[in-house]
């Protein structure tokens, strides 16, 4: 029997409750708002975030930040739906880092 | 004529900037899907503007307006109880997106409590977005089966005798906490109410604030 | 609120599939097998182990407000009187003794 990683409810031990809140960046707003603008379009349902979500492996799940996780699982169903590819991406990111630059 | 989106000249998000070669190797992905997403006509500007804009207009203060009119108005409280997205829309706040939205209340018998164990799922177009604490792995895994514990942290300690209750929202049922009305406030107006509302209180972790006590 | 069609009524005895189903499923593992009551009929929705995966989401399903005793789902809950609510689907539920 297979219990997702996401599916915690129960688990014994988890610590106390970090009451603290830190300020959206940048990335995590549009991160965000470009979920929330793909759902609405119609391009990409909850659940299949979701699920997408629940089949990342485990480790990364844990380890990511929560709008780390929209991130990836919005990529990853832009790339199964065939709407983008890794590859495009990759070279995307890439011409970006070139104009970001490294102090 | 290519506009460069990877340069921050839309200023369509205002939040913390961070340089962009400090953000991890996933944050930065975001950059490039937007820029992507843009090129193909998938998604416009406008249309991430209107989803930034949407999210900031929402937050607990509609609770709050929901809560405070519940507490003054007995016909309007009936009216929330029985059909919740026609009452928030009575005050202007559209909960439409909703798909069904059930408004728990709080008693002095009854305490409820809210959680989404699976994810993070919270009544966004009411509350805005979820705080931190929220979807935290410890408040996922602890609300089920210590939300006394959970509660004792937020500072609510509710007697043996008041039955706690707590909600997983597992599907499309969306969960508002009505708190009680705190003791000594049938002198304040609505909007002085309001103040008294916290976000905490509307997911069940804590109660109203109490009434300032009036002096003499 | 009642739904023509559904299987349960408010108040009856169910108890939870104990299932490991693969896909995208919003029953939470920690209630599979255990036994409560139908509290509210929330109505007929689309269902999300279809739509996790692309799917259309129907036939739509019954969803059902259940709840539990907290004694009743932990091997050890203090407070007797406390009680644990979940939006359960029709298929996931059976009639319990």
């Amino acid at each position: 029997m297979m219990r997702g990683h996401h599916d915690i409810g129960g688990l014994p031990g988890a610590g106390p409750i970090d009451q603290s809140q830190h300020e959206l960046s940048d990335w995590e707003i549009l991160a965000d708002a470009i979920n929330q603008a793909l759902g609405a379009k119609g391009i990409r349902r909850t659940d299949e975030l979701r699920r997408v979500r629940e089949e990342m492996e485990s480790g990364a799940y844990h380890d990511m930040s929560y709008y780390e996780r929209w991130i990836a699982s919005m990529e990853t169903i832009l790339i199964e739906k065939k709407i983008l590819t890794r590859d495009e991406i990759d070279r995307k990111l890439a011409e970006f880092e070139k104009k970001w630059g490294e102090p | 004529m290519r506009v460069d989106h990877s340069v921050d000249q839309s200023n369509d998000a205002h939040g913390h900037e961070h340089p962009k070669h400090e953000l991890s190797a996933v944050a930065r992905r975001v950059y490039a899907i937007r820029e992507l997403l843009l090129e193909k006509g998938l998604l416009t500007e406008h249309d991430i503007r209107c989803q930034i804009e949407y999210q900031e207009a929402r937050s607990p203060a509609n609770g709050a307006k929901i809560v405070a009119r519940a507490w003054i108005d007995p016909a309007y409280k009936a009216r929330l109880i029985a059909d919740p997205k026609a009452a928030c829309l009575e005050l202007g706040i559209d909960a439409t997106s909703i798909n069904e939205f059930v408004v728990l209340e709080n008693t002095e018998k009854v305490r409820h409590m809210v959680v989404c164990t699976l994810c993070s799922c919270y009544p966004r177009p009411i509350l805005g977005r979820p705080p931190d604490w929220y979807k935290s792995f410890n408040y996922r895994q602890r609300s089920v089966n210590d939300p006394r514990g959970v509660m004792r942290e937020f500072g609510l300690i509710p007697p043996d005798d008041v039955e706690v209750r707590v909600h997983d929202s597992t599907a499309d049922i969306r969960y508002l906490v009505l708190p009680v009305r705190p003791q000594g406030t049938e002198h304040l107006s609505a909007t002085e109410l309001e103040k008294l509302v916290t976000r905490d209180s509307m997911i069940g972790v804590m109660n109203a604030l109490p009434a300032v006590p009036k002096i003499a | 609120m009642s739904t023509s069609g559904a299987k349960f009524k408010a108040g009856d005895r169910v108890q939870v599939r104990l299932e490991d189903r693969r896909g995208h499923i919003r029953t939470p593992w920690y209630i599979r097998g255990k036994t409560g009551w139908v509290e509210r009929i929330h109505g007929e929705f689309l269902n999300p182990e279809s739509l996790g995966h692309g799917g259309d989401g129907l036939p739509k399903k019954v969803l059902y407000l259940v709840a539990f005793q907290q004694g009743d789902v932990w091997q050890r809950y203090d407070v007797k009187r406390d009680k644990l609510l979940v939006d359960i689907f029709e298929h996931w539920l059976e009639p319990a003794n």
